[in-house]
């Protein structure tokens, strides 16, 4: 409990734009700003064809609401700071990156082969040095997954190098 | 009668027996790992339930959910972690009492209150199910969209995050809903051209993501964490003082967490919350809490279990989810072509009462896994999660991807893993917005064509008795954690 108080006294010290309370509020005010401009390029219906309410206006009086709540929730914070988190270590940005990696690799090589890199980067970046668990995570293992949703659930993997292997 | 004979015919069709063995066992093992649950578990297997015959896959769902809301209890009482947030609450004595040594003494009491629990919850779900969906034949566009709204308020009280965090969460998962062909004019909408992106985004993308993909994100964060297991000998059942200790809790917590459950949107974690701290207030010994209280594992156990069932009435008599992996079974019964709600109830009984045997049993089946197996299981807790998490990622992206055979659906799947990492990290809960992407549709449907009926005229909604009820429920909801608050001030 004291530690959170600390947290927050130490957030409280922080210039305005470099608290927490702040970046988040600016973020979700911007994107909800952004899709509120993008509800104006929708089609308008033609009253005939009109039920209700516009196809817009659904959406407008939800990114209206949440911009609201957002202000609301800065303001709250301004008299309540949030506590500070903890820097994030380095296995987490490795572990996003292989998100991308991921991304990459199934769109431009393999979808099966993807899974069996991000699998084995990520047990070795979380510490997992040993060449047997390494193989079972990374190869093993999506093999199985691999067969049995092949198998079973009839299911046709998009095509790659190593997937055009096996259903040629 | 005819009805009870419906409910016992999952004890002799072999097939569902076995369908609730694995169920129960696999519900089982994921409620002890933290970071899974019965929610992200379900969600990981609704793309092999495409397999099965509806019934089927529903007990299988269903199974999953009672045995993963129970088995969280495990590394409670063990590890000090809540295997599921429903289990929170049973930190708070489970793990003292274990540290006293004794650990099996604390899973039995955990063991026997989730059991009564969780049965006294398919009781009350036996008897007022038919009478909601009864209810419910009463209900027109603008009481569902009154009772849809009343859901979403509800968020504002689930315990996980703050109120007004919730709510912006519901919001967005309503706007995610949004997504793709209007379904009244066909018109695009937030599509950016994307073809893939006219049909909406699909739901389980989106729960897996939230809840497998971003705890991976977070165990990342979490690889040097240690965590003390306490060594456990065996389960025991409580003895003869428990029993007496208890009874009144386990009862009253019961009846706590079906009602708890039974409120749209809220679930097990707010019910255990509400189950301990109502133990702690009747006790004789209110000082003995936090410090390994049999009563405090029973108040929040049987709570929790309770709820299932409890959660389990408006998502089948009103189509309503009654908590986030109950949103998972509703979206279950769609893909099977199964509509929850009255007409539910009149046209196919016996699949209704099947579910509501498999619940039965699974929650029998629960206790004597549990009873057994408890030692098995915490040794489940011994896979690093090196090599347990890059295993959940590869069937987290086989699974997204097999529904719609899209890969969008998996890019989705690692967007919303992200999202909803910095969702939890500052203080979003991601429940709000399963709820609110399964509720989205039915909210903007039904209030389209309530001003329909209306001629736009909105200030009709306040004529229909019904929805100004729900409206007025709405109101205390959003009131309620202002209440709360103050009273915890005080």
């Amino acid at each position: 409990m004291k530690n959170v108080q600390k947290q927050k006294r130490a957030n409280k010290s922080l210039p305005f734009f470099f608290r927490d309370e702040f970046k988040v509020s600016f973020v979700i005010i911007f994107i909800s700003v952004a899709l509120l401009i993008t509800t104006f390029t929708f089609d308008i219906v033609p009253p005939i064809l009109n039920r209700g309410i516009q196809p817009a206006t659904f959406p407008k009086a939800l990114l209206v609401l949440i911009i609201a709540m957002t202000l609301l929730i800065y303001y709250l914070a301004t008299k309540n700071p949030w506590k500070i988190q903890k820097e994030l270590p380095k296995s987490f940005f490795l572990t996003l990156s292989s998100f991308l990696i991921f991304l990459i690799i199934s769109k431009t090589l393999d979808f099966f082969l993807a899974i069996s890199v991000l699998s084995i980067f990520v047990s070795y970046c979380w510490g997992e040095k040993r060449i047997f668990y390494l193989l079972l995570v990374g190869i093993i293992f999506p093999v199985i997954v691999f067969i049995f949703f092949e198998t079973i659930l009839g299911l046709r993997f998009p095509p790659g190098i190593i997937t055009n292997i096996y259903y040629s | 009668m005819d009805n009870l004979l419906l409910m016992m015919a999952p004890l002799f069709n072999s097939k569902l027996l076995l369908v609730l063995f694995f169920g129960t066992l696999f519900g089982l093992i994921l409620g002890v790992l933290p970071g899974l649950g019965p929610t992200t578990g379900g969600a990981l297997i609704l793309p092999f339930t495409m397999t099965l015959d509806p019934l089927s896959a529903i007990v299988l769902l269903t199974s999953i959910y009672c045995a993963g809301t129970y088995g969280g209890a495990i590394t409670a009482v063990l590890i000090n972690t809540p295997g599921t947030p429903a289990a929170a609450a049973t930190c708070l004595d489970g793990y003292p009492l274990a540290q006293k040594g004794e650990a099996g003494r604390a899973l039995g009491m955990a063991t026997v209150s989730s059991t009564v629990g969780g049965i006294f919850s398919v009781v009350i779900l036996v008897f007022f199910a038919p009478i909601l969906a009864q209810l419910a034949y009463e209900f027109g566009q603008p009481e569902y969209f009154a009772l849809a709204i009343f859901g979403l308020t509800m968020l504002a009280s689930i315990g996980e995050g703050s109120p007004i965090k919730n709510l912006i969460a519901g919001a967005f998962g309503i706007l995610i809903s949004t997504v793709g062909k209007d379904f009244m004019t066909s018109i695009d909408r937030f599509t950016f051209g994307i073809n893939e992106l006219t049909e909406g985004i699909g739901f389980i993308p989106v729960v897996v993501g939230l809840f497998a993909m971003s705890e991976m994100l977070t165990q990342s964060t979490l690889i040097n964490q240690v965590f003390n297991r306490i060594a456990l000998k065996a389960i025991k059942l409580p003895s003869k003082d428990d029993y007496k200790k208890t009874w009144k809790t386990i009862l009253r917590s019961s009846g706590i967490g079906s009602f708890i459950g039974v409120l749209p949107a809220e679930g097990g974690t707010v019910a255990s919350l509400i189950g301990y701290s109502e133990a702690k207030r009747f006790s004789k010994k209110p000082e003995e809490f936090g410090k390994g209280s049999i009563e405090g594992i029973a108040g929040a156990e049987a709570a929790n279990n309770a709820a299932t069932g409890g959660a389990m009435v408006p998502t089948l008599a009103l189509g309503i989810p009654g908590s986030a992996t109950t949103a998972v079974i509703l979206t279950g019964l769609i893909i099977h072509g199964v509509r929850p709600g009255p007409d539910l109830f009149r046209e196919q009984p016996d699949f209704l009462y099947g579910i509501f045997g498999a619940m039965l049993i699974a929650n029998v089946l629960f206790f004597i896994f549990g009873f057994f197996g408890a030692k098995i299981f915490a040794r489940i807790t011994l896979v690093p999660n090196k090599i347990l998490w890059p295993m959940i990622f590869a069937v987290s992206v086989c699974g997204t991807y097999s529904l719609n055979q899209s890969i969008i659906d998996v890019w989705i799947m690692l967007f919303f893993g992200v999202l909803g990492f910095f969702m939890r990290r500052y203080g979003f809960s991601v429940v709000p917005v399963i709820i609110g992407l399964i509720l989205g549709e039915l909210v903007e449907g039904t209030l389209r064509q309530s001003l329909v009926i209306f001629d736009g005229n909105w200030l009709m909604f306040f004529t229909r008795p019904i929805a100004l009820t729900f409206f007025i429920l709405s109101l205390i909801a959003l009131a309620f954690p202002l209440i709360r608050a103050k009273k915890i001030k005080k």
